[in-house]
């Protein structure tokens, strides 16, 4: 490796301070645990749905969807699983993408586009269970 | 992005190969990288044979004996010889370890021995670690209480609440762990690494210690905390046994736990 890189003449504990502590991060470290229990008995319930609904028709699959047992957990389903996408994502970014700026610009698009699906497969859910 | 790849002027090439003595029967390759700062030149690994008939059993020992009568140039720290000063800490084997606590029959092949991973390299097997220590040096390792100390006595602690400080306080600060720790290879600038965070829950479980809840406080960041995703590879290399990766769950718990 080359000589440490010297940008600025600050002392090595000015740096580390840096900007302070956030006091974050516990909630979405926190809902990352919660939202990937839920997401256990929510997919078991899924992959039966799939099994249900495998070849059937249009009516039979609205009058599934419609169920409101159904509906609820198929909501439920798509909250959970979005929030974790798009928490597990933003763990990628943070990781992996410098600087600040493009970090943000990537975390705008991940959370845009997660809450857009979100909307739209919940959307989805919410007309066939009503019309 | 996070750098996977190693820039052009840290690539190793080839270097010089030091032959045994002839006559030598249990000889054992050393490949040690070499990089000095004066030349301007790309880092290369030189090979030492050495007769392991002449040398003691640890790698150090021949690290020791390479440097006194093989090539003087061969610059690495070195102190106490017997696992408590920290100051021998280097990629062995693929492992970052103790040099003076690996022995060297439990290599099978060539030794290879190479500087703790992703520091700078001030030279040869030396990584600058200044950054790592301003960060220990960041989390207040020292009793912090406002009550004083009763008049000519010492601060008490029941049996079960110094039990709590056992597999923290044994450790000797060689960063093993935290340069073994990916993501303190990506985010080593904001996140504190497995040394520093294990220190600061020795500081945490501490119960003479009163500002335990500033402590939490300051280490509340998704960086300096969360950047920990449980990889587990600082438990694994640790020379010493110990568990950070415990330690930082346990730092983890206690901020769920003040939430409510």
């Amino acid at each position: 490796m080359s000589k440490p890189e010297v940008n600025s003449l600050r002392s090595p504990l000015g740096r580390v301070r840096g900007l302070g502590s956030a006091k974050s991060g516990t909630h979405h470290w926190w809902m990352m645990r919660v939202t990937s229990v839920a997401l256990l008995p929510l997919f078991l319930w899924f992959v039966y749905a799939c099994f249900v609904l495998a070849g059937a028709s249009y009516a039979e699959t609205k009058a599934f969807v419609g169920a409101p047992v159904n509906a609820v957990l198929f909501l439920l389903l798509i909250g959970f699983l979005f929030h974790h996408i798009a928490n597990g994502l933003q763990e990628v970014v943070e990781d992996y993408v410098r600087p600040e700026l493009k970090r943000m610009l990537w975390l705008f698009a991940i959370k845009g586009l997660s809450g857009l699906l979100a909307m739209i497969a919940a959307f989805s859910v919410l007309r066939v269970a009503f019309t | 992005m996070a750098t996977f790849t190693l820039p052009k002027n840290s690539t190793i090439g080839a270097g010089k190969t030091f032959k045994a003595e002839p006559g030598a029967k249990n000889v054992k390759s050393f490949k040690i990288y070499r990089w000095d700062p004066d030349t301007g030149e790309n880092p290369h690994t030189d090979t030492y044979e050495i007769d392991l008939d002449k040398c003691g059993p640890m790698v150090l020992d021949a690290l020791i004996k390479i440097k006194n009568e093989v090539d003087t140039t061969l610059t690495f720290r070195r102190s106490c010889r017997e696992g408590i000063c920290g100051s021998c800490a280097m990629n062995i084997d693929g492992l970052n370890t103790l040099a003076c606590l690996k022995p060297i029959e439990d290599v099978k092949g060539d030794v290879k021995i190479n500087p703790l991973p992703h520091m700078p390299v001030v030279k040869d097997l030396v990584p600058d670690l200044n950054q790592v220590y301003a960060q220990y040096r960041s989390i207040e390792p020292w009793l912090k209480a406002d009550t004083p100390a009763p008049p000519d006595e010492e601060r008490r602690q029941s049996k079960e609440e110094r039990a709590k400080l056992d597999g923290m306080w044994e450790c000797i600060l060689c960063f093993c762990c935290s340069t073994s720790c990916p993501s303190y290879w990506w985010n080593g600038d904001r996140y504190l690494g497995p040394a520093v965070l294990l220190a600061a829950y020795r500081w945490i479980a501490d119960s003479r210690d009163e500002y335990t809840g500033q402590r939490l406080d300051d280490l509340e960041d998704p960086f300096r905390l969360y950047r920990c995703h449980t990889i587990m590879n600082c438990t694994r290399t640790c020379p010493k046994g110990l568990n950070p990766a415990e330690a930082i769950g346990k730092i983890k718990q206690l901020m769920v736990e003040r939430q409510g």
